[in-house]
């Protein structure tokens, strides 16, 4: 007699407990552990698929719909153009491309546009002719620029809802554990799938295109195989030249130096340079360089950092195995050293986007950053920067984690030179306003220093370390100086891009220019 | 001064402008192409008009490739291609 007989409970029926979402008496299967039910088991576990065109199909795709991707790859991206060109051929139409960001390499999106595949881009950023002829009006409807985090946010809000992702990966098992390396040491290396973590766990259907099967489990992972329902085998997606550089090296221009070392001094005497401060730092000539004179003054001063936050590069790996960095939390790896370091080192974190910088997560990495050194196209003299739109007015940018880290740190440094050839860097008003002033605490040029004079607490503890201030109108009157007055852009009336800041709200639109 | 052939100055370079000036009939005619040229093509163009005209020079042909060049550089591109262009024997040493 089993226990439900002897025992006498009701049939499975708890509802008199108030727990009535119980499925009735527990009857065992006589084929649980049967060589068919095995064989079954095993089938399913295999999720790869004989042709990209069969998972699209599976996939149920439709007109209209939304599709994603990560820019993982960067300028050695293959797997949007694959994938495009075979939703053209297979006819259809009206698509939304949801994409983390896009690269010079994406210029043949125009084509697709004009067919009408895609009629909606959301990114973090275009560059290339696609960013041009966007810019000259290509698109119906504006393309939608987001922050990493505020496209996190966005997607776990449901705000952006992506029907199918299409996520290359340097590697994947039968059962879709997919990752941005390959343990056996083989195929091609992106590092950190941090930003398609926040797709594959999201999208209706997640569809991961490889060129690198490997058996099972593929541990560590970046995506686990629950969130993935097809695998596609390709031979190629993506080029290794063009996804990263064997490390990001570091700038010899003397006034990207001078701007690193004030900035690494500013550090310093911000009361944020203490035993266990935490720092993240752009990929630009003076942001990335000043983790050089920073390393120094750790050196010299015994302490180190408890992390470094990010895209991480070679410079930061170094300063980790040297001890100088106890913790990486790595959301996109930018060159070979970082992708490296990854896989081996212990105490390098592969992030999601969501946990490095949505505003949706109180406990967001991007929050308990003590310092970030971000880079600038413009700045105002409101702080508002600019990464997005260049002096002419046309886009060529992309948004990153400019806002998030600005929000989130203690202190958000900009590094900017106060001009480029003729192009003034400290203006009146920024042409596309990406980063509220609110949020960024120094400007460090190679003609001065300024404080937002919100921050009093910081400019008391600079001056009184000796560093020169001035002040952002200074700057800006200086560079007006030596350039001279820019005339306004012309733009047309035509919306072609709008800004949304992390929270998803708009923070700015940009017009059309002039062809 | 007159321009009576043809010559440039300057380069290619970030932050230069290459000047090329060659004899005209009548008047200063300038073909201006700029990294710049939205925001600064007027005042690229007033330069080097105010600078011809400084060195007595009415009539010319104005070829500028500009990447981004300041107001000093501009015009001291535009002399040393009128110098070069010119009828006078320039005296390199004693320019003001």
């Amino acid at each position: 007699m089993n226990n439900q007989a002897r025992k006498g409970f009701p049939q499975g029926d708890f509802s008199w407990a108030g727990l009535p979402a119980l499925y009735g008496p527990y009857v065992p299967a006589p084929d649980a552990k049967s060589p068919d039910r095995m064989a079954q088991h095993k089938q399913e576990q295999n999720k790869i698929l004989g042709s990209l065109e069969e998972a699209v199909r599976l996939s149920g795709l439709r007109d209209g719909m939304t599709i994603s991707f990560h820019h993982h790859f960067r300028n050695g991206d293959y797997v949007v153009n694959m994938v495009l060109d075979k939703l053209a051929e297979m006819g259809f139409r009206d698509l939304t491309l949801a994409a983390s960001s896009l690269s010079a390499v994406h210029d043949s999106l125009i084509r697709h546009i004009q067919s009408g595949l895609i009629r909606r881009i959301e990114t973090s950023g275009l560059r290339g002719r696609l960013a041009k002829a966007v810019s000259r009006g290509l698109m119906d409807i504006p393309v939608i620029f987001r922050s990493h985090g505020g496209r996190a946010y966005a997607i776990e809000t449901g705000e952006l809802k992506i029907d199918v992702a299409f996520l290359g990966a340097p590697s994947c098992d039968p059962s879709g554990n997919a990752n941005g390396y390959a343990r056996d040491g083989e195929g091609i290396f992106c590092g950190s799938l941090g930003y398609a973590k926040v797709d594959a766990a999201y999208a209706s259907k997640v569809i991961v295109l490889t060129s690198h099967i490997v058996p099972y489990p593929n541990a560590p992972f970046g995506i686990p195989e629950n969130d993935v329902d097809y695998i596609v085998e390709v031979d190629e997606i993506g080029d290794p030249a063009g996804i990263m550089t064997g490390a990001t090296r570091f700038t010899q221009n003397p006034k990207e130096l001078l701007i690193a070392k004030t900035a690494a001094n500013v550090i310093e005497a911000s009361g944020r340079f203490y035993n266990g401060f935490s720092l993240q730092t752009g990929t630009g000539g003076a942001s990335l360089a000043v983790s050089r004179f920073l390393r120094e003054k750790m050196l010299a001063k015994g302490i180190t950092a408890s992390f470094a936050l990010g895209g991480i590069t070679g410079s930061m790996v170094e300063m980790h195995e040297e001890g100088l960095i106890k913790k990486l939390l790595d959301v996109q790896s930018f060159d070979l050293r970082a992708a490296e370091s990854l896989k081996n080192n212990h105490f390098h974190q592969q992030i999601s986007a969501s946990y490095y910088a949505s505003p949706g997560n109180p406990g967001t990495a991007v929050n308990q950053l003590d310092v970030v050194v971000l880079s600038a196209l413009e700045v105002d003299i409101a702080f508002n920067v600019n990464v997005l739109t260049g002096s002419d007015g046309v886009i060529r940018g992309a948004i990153g984690g400019h806002s998030d880290t600005a929000a989130g740190a203690n202190i958000a440094i900009v590094t900017v030179p106060l001009i480029r050839g003729r192009i003034p860097s400290i203006v009146s008003n920024v042409g596309t306003v990406v980063t509220p002033g609110c949020t960024v605490d120094v400007v460090v040029t190679d003609q001065g220093t300024a404080v937002n004079p919100v921050r009093k607490d910081l400019i008391e503890r600079l001056a009184a370390a000796g560093i020169p201030l001035c002040s952002i109108e200074e700057l800006q009157r200086k560079a007006e100086a030596v350039v001279g007055k820019p005339e306004p852009i012309r733009f047309t009336d035509q919306v072609v891009g709008v800004v949304a800041y992390r929270d998803n709200r708009v923070i700015d639109v940009i017009r059309a220019v002039h062809a | 001064m007159k321009i009576i052939k043809t010559a440039v100055a300057g380069t290619m370079e970030s932050s230069d402008i290459m000047i090329t000036l060659s004899p005209a009939a009548e008047g200063i005619s300038i073909d201006l192409d700029s990294t710049v040229k939205e925001q600064f093509g007027g005042q690229i163009c007033a330069v080097i008009r105010e600078t011809l005209q400084k060195m007595g020079i009415t009539a010319a042909e104005v070829s500028a490739v500009d990447k981004g060049a300041l107001d000093c550089t501009v015009k001291a591109r535009t002399e040393a291609a009128a110098l070069r262009a010119g009828d006078t024997q320039a005296d390199w040493e004693g320019l003001p």
